[in-house]
């Protein structure tokens, strides 16, 4: 596991913190970062899978070697772009905020999960509830503020769905 | 109580490793994989349709999924079932439409908790590099947004 740090930075290094995760921040600068871990690549070769102008391109270049994460070589003609892999790690030990992001979908898995019907019983008998050992009160209670929450799980996404 | 969720990286490896456990059968956990409505329910992020959601859970069979973002911009992942056991194991590769050529492997396991489940996630990406870009565009999903009002102001 990668250690978040001490929380002791200096605010230049959070500066540049802050601008290699907004240059990341956009799906177009991160499908570039993603071909240059590949290798290096010109500005073409950058461009090519996108529907979008050499300008932008260009643009969304200029952040990411503003925000430290790529070089260009000065004296090659074809001045490739270059992944400084060594920035790209620094951010890595943020890992927290990766893992807000699969806490998130697993818990959209949570809710699916609570909404489906048994796998097990695919046609739940009438009698269901004798063929189980009995509840205890206490996990009898524990089910339902579950059930509660995963249903609040489900509504909170449903209205996140409308807002979409 | 929510499960939490364990994620390894460890520097200069290839590899992330994710375990989380589901109040919920191993059966129900599996087929929340593999079936496609399914999966396009709690795979992708919030706010975002994931479309054209295609798993044959099947070794040898093919999966994708597509997104639009940013002006239309179609992203997808996509890869090829190694192996697949029901209710135990899904060995798949996976590939990005925009980085293509990286193809990265990887192997779930479901284990069976009687009544509850354990998901353990291995990812194996070809390069560092490639690894730790996937953990960066990790953010995507939760703090995207206040990020974009930032970048049109100095776009």
């Amino acid at each position: 596991m990668i250690d978040q740090g001490d929380g002791c930075q200096s605010t230049d290094e959070e500066a540049a913190l802050d601008r290699a995760f907004l240059a990341l921040a956009d799906p177009i600068r991160r499908a570039m970062v993603a071909r240059l871990a590949r290798g290096d690549a010109t500005v073409n070769e950058l461009a090519a899978p996108f529907a979008i102008t050499k300008q932008a391109v260009s643009k969304h270049i200029q952040v990411l070697q503003h925000a430290g994460l790529v070089t260009r070589s000065r004296d090659a003609q074809r001045r490739p772009v270059h992944l400084d892999p060594a920035a790209l790690e620094r951010l890595t030990a943020w890992i927290d905020r990766y893992r807000l992001i699969a806490e998130d979908r697993f818990r959209q898995l949570d809710a699916l999960l609570a909404a489906l019907p048994p796998p097990t019983t695919p046609d739940p008998p009438h009698h269901e509830h004798t063929e189980h050992a009995p509840h205890t009160e206490h996990a009898q209670h524990q089910e339902h503020q579950e059930h509660q929450e995963y249903q609040e799980h489900q509504v909170q996404q449903q209205q996140e769905e409308h807002k979409a | 109580m929510t499960n939490s969720t364990s994620i390894t990286a460890a520097p200069g490896l290839p590899f992330i490793d994710v375990v989380r456990e589901f109040d919920a059968p191993v059966q129900a956990v599996f087929r929340a994989h593999v079936q496609p409505d399914l999966f396009a329910r709690w795979s992708g992020p919030r706010g975002l349709r994931m479309e054209q959601v295609e798993l044959d859970p099947t070794a040898g069979g093919k999966w994708r999924y597509a997104f639009r973002a940013a002006g239309d911009q179609p992203f997808s992942f996509f890869g090829v079932f190694h192996a697949v056991e029901r209710d135990a194991l899904i060995v798949q590769t996976f590939e990005f439409n925009l980085a293509p050529g990286q193809v990265g492997l990887s192997t779930t396991t479901f284990t069976d908790l009687q009544g509850r489940a354990r998901l353990a996630l291995h990812e194996v990406y070809p390069s560092v590099a490639a690894r730790d870009a996937a953990l960066a565009s990790g953010m995507e999903h939760g703090i995207v947004e206040g990020y974009e009002r930032l970048d049109e102001l100095l776009a």
